[in-house]
């Protein structure tokens, strides 16, 4: 292990505000999109049926 | 052969084929991202050392490098799906393009984004109007273009095609991207990792950043399959086999 303690990991040796700001929005942006991914298709799916349900 | 590998690629062609396909591959791509991308964070910041110039601020390499890579591969992906949609005039073609669209607008982005935040503490700049950098604020706004333009025409088959010329006309940035920093003198620095020569990074930093990339690779993959299923369902509403999706999910 290259760290001696928890916060010199989220300091970065001073390039913290970058690294972690580089890390969390790329995390938050694949989040986001697998999230609204999984949205559009349940969304999709209900809007199918209620139209399959009103040709019956 | 060559006749049955052909019509094993166009009965995968088929909407309700792929669809198929598609569904029991996409969990594979996502599992192994997620291992790989563990992996590949766990050596990039547990294992790497500093580096000996840019001390731990380097480690936004972990995500610079894939993303941006990732940017190009995904809109040469869609330039070729696009030239078999011209070609063939095979209906899943458009919807592979539209799908990888929105991804590739995320790591275009990103690229930039995490530049800006490497730039600004080595660099002592956000930005600044560099070949490298500006080619790749074009691709991101090709991406956009794309996006809208497509989404502007009400025919689906028409917008495809009118996305398909600007996916295969814009992809002539991609090599001005990766060329970019050996055709002008800019302030980025040149490739870290190319085909021709051995790279310039310690062993652990490269595998790092190579087990990031494909954990990016499968991620893409995943998500844009599971994109384009949403999509044949939507294009196939009409037919008999999508009302028995949609009755099953219920």
């Amino acid at each position: 292990m290259i760290w001696v303690s928890w916060s010199q990991f989220w300091e970065m040796g001073g390039y913290g505000l970058y690294v972690w700001g580089s890390m969390g929005v790329t995390a938050a942006c694949m989040a986001f999109e697998s999230w609204q991914a999984r949205l559009a298709r349940s969304q999709l799916l209900a809007q199918l049926l209620a139209e399959n349900e009103g040709n019956l | 052969m060559n006749i049955l590998r052909a019509n094993f690629l166009f009965h995968y062609a088929g909407p309700q084929a792929f669809y198929g396909l598609a569904g029991r591959l996409w969990p594979w791509c996502a599992a192994l991202a997620a291992v790989f991308g563990l992996w590949g964070l766990w050596l990039g910041f547990m294992v790497a050392p500093a580096d000996a110039q840019q001390g731990e601020g380097y480690r936004i390499i972990f995500v610079h490098v894939p993303a941006s890579w990732m940017s190009m591969v995904i809109y040469m992906a869609m330039a070729f799906w696009s030239v078999l949609g011209l070609t063939f005039n095979t209906r899943l073609s458009g919807m592979m393009t539209r799908a990888l669209a929105p991804t590739g607008a995320m790591f275009a982005f990103l690229s930039l984004w995490t530049g800006a935040l490497w730039g600004k503490p080595m660099w002592g700049a956000w930005w600044v109007w560099d070949a490298r950098l500006t080619s790749e604020l074009i691709l991101f706004f090709l991406y956009l273009g794309y996006i809208a333009l497509t989404s502007a025409i009400d025919d689906q088959r028409r917008g495809d095609r009118a996305g398909a010329l600007i996916a295969i006309v814009g992809a002539i940035n991609v090599p001005i991207i990766y060329f970019s920093v050996k055709w002008w003198n800019t302030l980025h620095q040149g490739a870290s990792v190319s085909l021709t020569k051995s790279p310039s990074m310690a062993q652990v930093m490269l595998w790092g950043m190579l087990l990031m990339a494909l954990c990016f690779w499968l991620y893409t993959i995943a998500l844009v399959l599971y994109r384009v299923r949403t999509t044949i369902l939507h294009r196939e509403s009409h037919t008999a086999w999508v009302r028995a999706i949609a009755q099953e999910a219920a």
